[in-house]
């Protein structure tokens, strides 16, 4: 076992043993569900049966209920679309990328921040599929033969390259976040006394021995994972960068949108991920696996894609000035000083300026402030992307069709509505799947962890 | 244990510089084009390529201690030589930019003076005066150029030097400052060497960050005046951080077959090979994104710069470059024993080592030879010369001091590195 440094800062703090981690991590799940989380899945469950109720209603009556007009035809379905993508893609950064770059830190995250990413990616894909109009062709986006009534899809639309990404990403990060399950699911089934739920999670362990066998085997493949699934947190919000990029409408037509948007992915993910930890961490004590360090580290990532992302901007204003091009220039003068310039203002304040503050070691490690903050970066990415849209779309070539974009009540609704589908789907997570890798956490136990790492200290002056 | 510079390597080194020096003064009597501008698009070339090579190490160098990284401890000397260069490589992109100003040369058609302005007025003595209003008797010039002018707060007058003057005393005095703590980290030891460091080294990435982008724009992309590309700079930096892994890596493996880093394992092997495949990947999917969205959309201000270089002579050097710097690197090097093997991992490096000087080459030709290029001894002569005193002053400033940073906190971690 190799020997960490000493001015690391341990991971796992307190006297943990092994089993001390399977108690605090298994404990929760067996038994009876906590008031807090009943009261927070019934508001949940409410928000997401009106979010269900207004979808219904688009459907049955057709998106002219949106806000929608000829001169934005996009506006908050596609910016609820990118926002909810973006923050799926930090749990997949956590799991493959930092795994391959060895931090040991993401242990404790990476469980559920993988799972947020699954949630996520599947509130973003409800937009585009209740922005179809007639959703009982949504299979139409698949390359299916003429037989099936659709024609040949379009090869060349970046739209179609964002069905292919975006289901291959959620294809893999599914795998990858079931298979580190196993072994967790496993060391469940092997402490359940009812034998309901002994069987459930037996068929859920997939036959998981715990032999040096499947050891191996499940580490070859979370690296074969890591590998595959590292591209894909490049490919598919730069392809959801290049629905806007690919086209001549100036202000989304810019070569930095591929990297761009992946960092500001990051960015907001990471938020996310902050934001619904630090509820977790307190709400089933798992303080002394999710502690300040981790927090820190996350917010460090934070100010770094933050600032990225605060880079690409000014890059963007500079250029459209550079460029000499009129409508290049006009369409970023029009976004600081036109009608939307409040949200254009809100945008980089919260994502170039607010994350800045990091850079303050007290604040980092603050929780308080770190909630707060993880909050504000999410507003302004949900900004970001509407100013992207609507200001670079609402005043277009032809100054006759200039207009503007009013949200509705069943814009407002669905993007509620999903907010609460997915508070759902991660409070069911909470209570009925291992909230951390248990298993792998034990790996870094006697590396990381406090107690040992006092020890080596010791023994060796 | 201390590094000797002596022997083949500084032999090689020299002979490199000599072919260097005969392509350099053979090269200006014999370049027969206006100003002898093949002549200084080289210099310019070669001077940006191994400057970027020593930025690339500084940037490198402060992601380790800003990362808090173990593994690189044992090696980090290394990186401290190669950015020794840095006040080489930015002495002469100063000559090749104070020569252009003085109108040596023409590499950049914006610092003719004459393209700013509306009009002109012509004396009687055949003097000529420019202006911005139609005086009396005042012409339209026939130099102007809107678009260029346009761009004068940034490109022409003082601001251009004011950056450019910051950017390298930056580069430079971070540089002297790294290595110095770094020295003095052996003597005193402790931690509190190491967490000044650590938070330098954060300072430096915010510099680095934006700096690595507008000397981009500033000495490389402004050659294209026209011509403009959001994500240009951040092209440009996956460059320079992917040659930067290259010579390290070739360098460190030389280094262990002379007895040198004698504990430099496979995996710290490994680790490098993953970088320079990681980074070369990164290079193909930035250069891809800023292809493919310019060719899509196939506006008239932006595809100017891709079919001067596509349907050009230009075409071959162009795909072939890109083919062999992702294509290459990412089918050898993908797998997990290749990158463990010098067998691979050499002909790997030293072929995307030139495919890299190519896309160098590539940034700065096809907009300042146009379609009367020519390629000959002088290109090679000087590639060949300016790797020698890369080589020279890096090996040289290696031998300045011990090998291996003995107090520093990971090096434990990184002399036990195994995975």
């Amino acid at each position: 076992m190799q020997k960490e440094a000493a001015i690391r800062e341990p991971l796992i703090l307190g006297d943990k043993s092994y089993k001390d981690i399977t108690d605090d991590v298994v404990g929760p799940i067996e038994g009876p569900a906590p008031r807090t989380w009943k009261l927070l899945i019934t508001i949940a469950g409410l928000v997401a049966f009106y979010g269900v109720g207004c979808i219904l209603y688009l459907i049955g009556t057709g998106i002219g209920v949106w806000g929608l007009n000829k001169t934005v035809g996009w506006a908050w379905d596609i910016t609820n679309f990118v926002w909810w993508v973006g923050i799926g893609h930090a749990g997949t950064l956590i799991s493959a990328v930092l795994l391959l770059f060895r931090q040991k830190w993401r242990m404790a995250i990476n469980r559920s921040a993988e799972a947020m990413t699954i949630f996520a990616v599947i509130m973003a894909a409800i937009f585009p599929g209740i922005h179809m109009g007639r959703i009982w062709c949504a299979y139409w986006v698949f390359p299916l033969p003429n037989q099936f009534g659709s024609l040949w899809v379009n090869f060349n639309s970046p739209l179609l390259w964002d069905v292919f990404a975006i289901s291959t990403y959620f294809s893999v990060s599914l795998v990858f976040w079931y298979i580190g399950l196993i072994p967790d699911f496993a060391t469940i089934r092997d402490r359940m006394v009812k034998p309901l739920p002994k069987k459930i999670y037996g068929i859920l362990a997939f036959g998981w021995s715990g032999r040096a066998k499947n050891w191996t085997r499940f580490e070859e493949v979370s690296l074969v994972l890591a590998g595959i699934a590292t591209p894909l947190v490049f490919s598919v919000h730069s392809i959801v960068s290049m629905d806007f990029a690919t086209s001549v409408i100036p202000g989304w037509h810019t070569t930095i949108f591929p990297p761009y948007f992946v960092s500001g992915a990051v960015f907001s993910g990471f938020a996310m991920v902050q934001t619904l930890l630090l509820i977790m961490r307190k709400a089933m004590n798992l303080e002394n696996y999710i502690h300040v360090r981790h927090v820190e580290y996350m917010n460090i990532v934070i100010i770094v894609t933050g600032s990225i992302v605060g880079v690409a901007y000014l890059t963007e204003l500079f250029i459209s000035w550079y460029s000499g091009v009129e409508y290049e220039s006009y369409a970023f003068i029009n976004r600081f000083s036109g009608p939307y310039s409040w949200s254009y203002w809100i945008m980089m304040t919260c994502n170039v300026i607010s994350p800045q503050l990091f850079w303050v070691k007290k604040w980092r490690r603050s929780l308080t402030f770190t909630f707060v903050l993880s909050i504000v970066v999410n507003i302004g990415m949900w900004f970001e992307r509407y100013v992207i849209i609507v200001t670079s779309i609402h005043r277009d070539y032809n100054p006759s069709s200039w207009g503007e974009f009013h949200a509705t009540s069943i814009d407002i609704g669905i993007f509620v509505g999903t907010i609460g589908i997915f508070s759902t789907l991660f409070l069911l997570f909470a209570r009925f799947f291992p909230v951390l890798a248990l298993n792998e956490l034990k790996s870094i136990l006697k590396s990381s962890g406090e107690n040992f790492k006092k020890l080596h200290h010791t023994d060796n002056h | 244990m201390e590094f000797k510079f002596e022997g083949r390597l500084k032999t090689a080194s020299m002979v490199l510089m000599v072919i260097g020096v005969i392509a350099l003064v053979g090269g200006f009597i014999t370049d027969s084009s206006d100003h002898h501008q093949r002549w200084w698009a080289n210099l310019l070339v070669n001077g940006f390529f191994y400057f970027a090579i020593a930025l690339g190490a500084l940037f490198f160098y402060a992601l380790q201690y800003a990362a808090e990284v173990g593994w690189s401890a044992y090696i980090k000397r290394f990186f401290e030589a190669m950015y020794a260069y840095i006040p080489y490589g930015a002495a002469v992109i100063l000559i090749v930019l104070l020569a252009g100003q003085f109108h040596a040369h023409h590499l950049y058609h914006w610092m003719d003076h004459t393209l700013y302005h509306e009009f002109m007025v012509v004396g009687s003595d055949g003097a000529t005066t420019y202006s911005d209003t139609k005086e009396a008797g005042a012409v339209l010039n026939p130099n102007y150029d809107h678009i260029i002018a346009n761009k004068s707060a940034y490109l022409g007058g003082w601001f251009f030097w004011l950056r450019t003057i910051v950017y390298i005393a930056t580069f430079v005095i971070f540089a002297r400052l790294f290595r110095k703590w770094s020295l003095q980290e052996d003597e005193v030891g402790g931690t509190k060497i190491h967490f000044m460091m650590y938070r330098r080294s954060a300072l430096f990435l915010v510099f680095f960050a934006v700096f690595s982008s507008t000397l981009s724009w500033d000495w490389l992309m402004s050659i294209d005046t026209h011509w403009f590309s959001t994500l240009y700079g951040w092209y440009v930096f996956s460059g320079m951080w992917v040659g930067c892994m290259i010579f390290a890596l070739v360098s460190l493996l030389y280094l262990r077959t002379k007895g040198y880093f004698q504990e430099l394992n496979d995996s710290h092997v490994h680790d490098l090979a993953k970088w320079m495949f990681a980074i070369s990947m990164l290079w193909a999917y930035l250069w891809f994104s800023q292809f493919m969205l310019i060719w899509y959309s196939n506006i008239p201000e932006e595809v100017t710069y891709f079919t001067q270089r596509i349907f050009t002579d230009y075409k071959v050097p162009f795909f072939i470059m890109f083919f062999i710097n992702f294509a290459v690197p990412f089918y050898v090097m993908i797998a997990r024993d290749a990158k463990r093997n010098p067998r691979f991992i050499l002909p790997v490096a030293f072929l995307i080592f030139v495919g890299h000087f190519v896309d160098t080459y590539l940034l700065v030709i096809p907009g300042t030879m146009f379609d009367h290029n020519e390629f000959g001894f002088m290109e090679v002569g000087m590639f060949l010369g300016f790797l020698g005193l890369f080589v020279y002053v890096t090996f040289n400033a290696l031998s300045k001091a011990p090998l291996i940073a003995k107090n520093h906190p990971f090096l434990q971690e990184s002399q036990e590195l195994h995975h």
